[in-house]
């Protein structure tokens, strides 16, 4: 595959959590705060890149039979790595992600593409297809968090929006968009815009 | 060699593990220090907008240690309610010692409303000092909301009954129903409420709904939390607790004997 097919298809063509459906779970957790989204999607990014492109280095010495522990090792360290980097340097964003930044050991994303895509493929695609998937994940975060905080919150990046009813605006506040089900529906409804525009990600009928 | 033998299956797991923990390890010591200074900070923080001494939460360093120089720290033993001269203020982690056997008290089921099992036989305690006189004595609570452990500080009066400021500094409530214990508007509510009774019992009530301003005893209620009762339970049991006879009960009455240290 060429570069830009490896870098770019991930963002819509293959997204990992509209077509491949990975990831789901973090989606839900961590969107209702855009500033959130911004650091976990920047945390994926950085751990999937580089848990590929290690992942790749090594792929021909890994043991088929500790393959997934080998991996599991490696993106649990990179995971752990960016959570004390984050407590050391953006402590505020970092409380208040609390548990979900060591949960992207957990992420299905990461493990998925380094079984794969890196255990097959050389570093730099590797890193570029890391660099795709965390990207593809942003943007579906993104949305999500987008809708979530302004109609949950009426605020964007903690700026408010629409004034709430509670402090004196017009816009009472949406508590469900705060809830994990309406992730589900937003992703929903981000899946169905995306077949609409792309049709062949439709499955055909059974 | 080949990949599947037992001789490289162990190297490359030896060779890894070696790697990935020298990497790991590495970050944690050499960050560990500005994680602390981080940590302590927002503990600062956190009393001083508790307290209503800071009012921007984004303030830098030099800004909280300078409004945090009029608050003198104590450490108390909880139970006789004195001065507990011997431990270091500056390096006692009530939350560390609340893990620790020789520094822990197990609480009785029937008492523990607050849900916590284990506390320190110590505690820090605050007093603001403005103008010669304390102002304000800054108690360190927590108490199990509907997920996690809530920590927080309360802000009383000199006489002890009244609220000055209360607030969370750690919990993982949900975010937009338990999780608006951190939202300003309720927090604001919370001063000049009555959470102690004339016999120093802790009356403070979250009431179900917006508390009723025609009540009785409309200055003892707070409005709870909506799709939240038991983040709002916790938040007053813990209260209950940490300002009854088995928390800061006795240091409060040697505090007012004291007619304020």
């Amino acid at each position: 595959m060429s570069i830009k097919k490896t870098l770019f298809d991930p963002l819509f063509s293959n997204n990992p959590i509209a077509l491949q459906i990975l990831g789901i779970c973090s989606a839900l957790a961590v969107t209702t705060k855009m500033e959130a989204v911004m650091v976990m999607s920047l945390a994926v990014v950085v751990v999937t890149a580089l848990s590929n492109f290690s992942v790749s280095i090594i792929r021909n010495h890994i043991p088929s039979s500790i393959r997934i522990i080998v991996q599991m090792t490696i993106i649990a360290s990179l995971v752990i790595l960016t959570d004390q980097i984050l407590k050391a340097f953006l402590y505020d964003t970092a409380k208040s992600m609390s548990v979900y930044i060591g949960l992207i050991i957990t992420n299905c994303i990461v493990m998925g593409r380094a079984e794969a895509y890196a255990m097959k493929n050389n570093p730099f695609m590797s890193l570029l297809d890391g660099i795709g998937n965390g990207i593809g994940y942003a943007i579906v975060l993104i949305f999500v968090g987008f809708f979530r905080e302004l109609l949950g919150s009426g605020k964007l990046f903690g700026y408010s929006i629409l004034p709430l009813t509670s402090e004196g605006g017009w816009y009472p506040a949406n508590g469900m968009a705060l809830l994990s089900p309406s992730a589900f529906f937003l992703i929903g409804f981000f899946i169905w815009g995306l077949r609409t525009w792309k049709k062949d990600q439709v499955e055909l009928e059974n | 060699m080949n990949n599947d033998s037992v001789g490289k299956t162990i190297t490359v797991a030896a060779i890894l593990c070696i790697v990935c923990s020298i990497l790991v390890s590495g970050a944690a010591v050499s960050l560990r220090p500005k994680q602390q200074l981080n940590k302590q900070l927002d503990i600062k923080k956190n009393l001083l907008l508790a307290a209503g001494l800071l009012k921007n939460a984004k303030a830098s360093k030099n800004e909280i240690e300078e409004a945090f120089s009029v608050v003198e720290t104590k450490v108390i033993d909880l139970e006789t309610g004195e001065e507990a001269t011997d431990i270091d203020a500056k390096t006692f982690d009530a939350v560390k010692a609340a893990k620790d056997p020789k520094k822990n008290v197990r609480i009785e089921a029937s008492k523990d409303i607050a849900g916590i099992k284990m506390r320190a036989k110590h505690s820090k305690v605050y007093l603001v000092k403005e103008g010669g006189s304390i102002s304000q004595v800054i108690l360190p609570v927590h108490g199990k909301g509907l997920w996690s452990t809530m920590y927080g500080f309360l802000a009383l009066s000199p006489d002890t009954k009244m609220v000055k400021g209360f607030g969370f500094y750690q919990h993982g409530e949900t975010p937009g129903l338990g999780g608006e214990v951190d939202n300003p508007n309720w927090k604001k509510q919370w001063i000049g409420k009555r959470i102690l009774g004339d016999d120093f019992k802790p009356v403070i009530d979250i009431v179900k709904g917006a508390a009723n301003p025609s009540s009785k005893t409309f200055n003892q209620e707070i409005d709870g939390l909506s799709g939240a009762t038991i983040t709002s339970n916790g938040v007053e049991y813990a209260l209950h607790y940490w300002l009854g006879q088995d928390g800061f009960g006795p240091f409060l009455a040697k505090f007012r004997a004291a007619g304020g240290m």
